[in-house]
């Protein structure tokens, strides 16, 4: 999966379940303030990427993940 | 007048369950003797003896609840949700009344099996725990359903579940009416709720409970017969909004029926096996606690489940209190199946339902007493005109706690919950 692909399925995968529209996830965007997520949410999304991409997030490493392109070079790096 | 003294009043119900979604659905249900039960064949494909369950709708809470907490609800905790969004509209009560008064919320429940089992499913074979998701923990615990509740409606006075087995539901209004009775709460929402899937009943099927009756669904759960031979599973949620009549009134609220008696007893005996004694003696205290003359109670809504044992002991214990003054008595589980936790709150809606509307449903099923249960007035078929207007309900439950309650009809306002009878 190249990187555009890798964007494609996380934008649709969080959209769905986080219920938010595809349009709002923009690289530059806050993942937390877009999705509405508080710490109880946060769990469930690094489960999910967890799940869907085969990639640990280590908690010491979810306060650099901020917007949507730290997430998606976080999770493209480490694949 | 006394705090102590203070009359408790029934202002909104709602309901969750297998005869219908709105109370004029199940009333209608109860009329015309329907079953909710049906075969679930992927019960049997996971080793069940019985594959019989009560068929109930899942709610589609999308819409209505935000995803952030819906992953906190079980399955009866949205039953519950949809059972008290429709008694707080009838009961008048709205957001800002709840912002403004502690009103509080007791609601019986014993279970959550289907997250415990998910997670430790997610635990076993992820070797992880936080992949079980941040629902899980409160989707968990027995007392899911009032955290839910009360965050959902910012309820603010007493919040607790009440977990008695199979009694649950009837000793949390029972319990609410006495803390409004001593002043101590105006108003509380109070019910009960019953998960439904397979893994939350897997235990009891495995002790031979249930109703092998497969080949008829609809004729498997029959309370008081002499050929039953078990009972059948059921469950959803039902809401009773309980309150000071002085507080119905100060609202303007309709005052659908009053809570007259409590009793409760435990049996202090055999963990699944009911005696006679402890149901008699919660009986007797409900009636005291009423003040009333048991030749006033026109109805009697039994806790009967279908088993063996338990109708025949409940029925020595409605003879023993009864004798030759006995109203007509049935079990609405013919036609639910057994509701456990919600059943006691559920039941006390069918049964203000069927006396607003005179008439006592048919015991759905019943053919032939046996030696105890043929001393009951048990109607085979529905009786029309019944212009009753006080009835007792009973509960019991696994461990031997019983809890009676003795109901009075009250009509003031009633018009304004646009329930007119229709039957």
């Amino acid at each position: 999966m190249n990187k555009d692909e890798m964007i494609k399925k996380m934008v649709s995968i969080l959209a769905s379940e986080f219920e938010v529209e595809e349009e709002v996830i923009v690289p530059e965007a806050n993942i937390k303030e877009t999705m509405h997520l508080d710490s109880l949410s946060l769990v469930d999304m690094v489960g999910l990427v967890e799940e869907e991409f085969g990639v640990e997030i280590k908690t010491a490493d979810l306060p650099t993940i901020k917007t949507f392109a730290d997430l998606y070079d976080y999770v493209y790096s480490r694949q | 007048m006394e705090e102590k003294d203070r009359k408790v009043v029934i202002t909104g119900m709602g309901i969750w369950s297998c005869l219908g979604t709105s109370l004029k659905e199940v009333r209608q249900s109860l009329y015309d003797g329907k079953s909710g039960i049906v075969f679930a064949p992927e019960r049997k494909e996971m080793g069940f003896q019985s594959g019989l369950t009560a068929h109930v709708p899942m709610p589609e809470l999308k819409g209505k609840v935000d995803r952030a907490h819906r992953v906190f609800m079980p399955e009866e905790a949205q039953y519950a949700y949809m059972a008290t969004v429709d008694a707080l509209n009838m009961a008048m009560i709205d957001e800002e009344y709840m912002e403004h008064h502690d009103v509080g919320l007791l609601y019986g429940n014993d279970s959550s099996a289907d997250a415990v089992v998910k997670s430790v499913d997610t635990m076993r074979n992820k070797k992880s725990t936080h992949l079980v998701g941040s629902g899980a923990i409160f989707q968990s615990m027995n007392s899911t359903v009032t955290m839910n509740l009360g965050c959902l409606f910012k309820l603010r006075g007493i919040n607790m579940t009440v977990s008695a087995a199979c009694a649950s539901g009837s000793h949390a209004i029972g319990l609410g009416s006495l803390l409004i009775k001593m002043g101590l709460q105006d108003c509380i929402v109070c019910g009960g709720a019953q998960e439904v899937n397979p893994f939350s009943i897997g235990s009891f099927d495995g002790i031979g409970a249930f109703s092998k009756r497969e080949d008829e669904p609809e004729k498997a759960s029959r309370p008081f017969d002499i050929n039953r031979d078990g009972l059948v599973p059921g469950g959803g949620a039902a809401t009773v909004i309980i309150e000071s009549e002085e507080s119905a009134k100060r609202r303007g609220a309709p005052i659908i029926a009053e809570v007259l008696g409590y009793g409760f007893s435990a049996n202090g005996d055999h963990i699944s096996a009911p005696n006679v004694e402890g149901p008699k003696k919660s009986l007797q205290m409900a009636l005291k606690q009423a003040m009333i003359r048991k030749d006033q109670i026109g109805y009697i809504n039994a806790h009967a489940t279908s088993t063996h044992v338990g109708d025949t002991n409940e029925a020595k214990a409605i003879y023993s209190v009864f004798g030759k003054e006995m109203p007509p008595v049935t079990s609405t589980k013919g036609q639910t199946g057994h509701e456990m936790w919600m059943a006691g709150a559920s039941e006390i809606i069918y049964s203000i339902l069927m006396m607003k509307s005179h008439f006592i449903g048919a015991n759905l099923n019943f053919e032939q007493g046996d030696e105890d249960t043929c001393k009951l007035n048990i109607p085979a078929k529905r009786l029309d005109n019944q212009n009753f207007d006080i009835f007792l309900s009973n509960s019991f439950g696994f461990g031997g706690t019983n809890s009676t309650l003795v109901i009075k009809n009250r009509e003031d306002n009633w018009e304004a919950t646009g329930e007119e009878e229709e039957n």
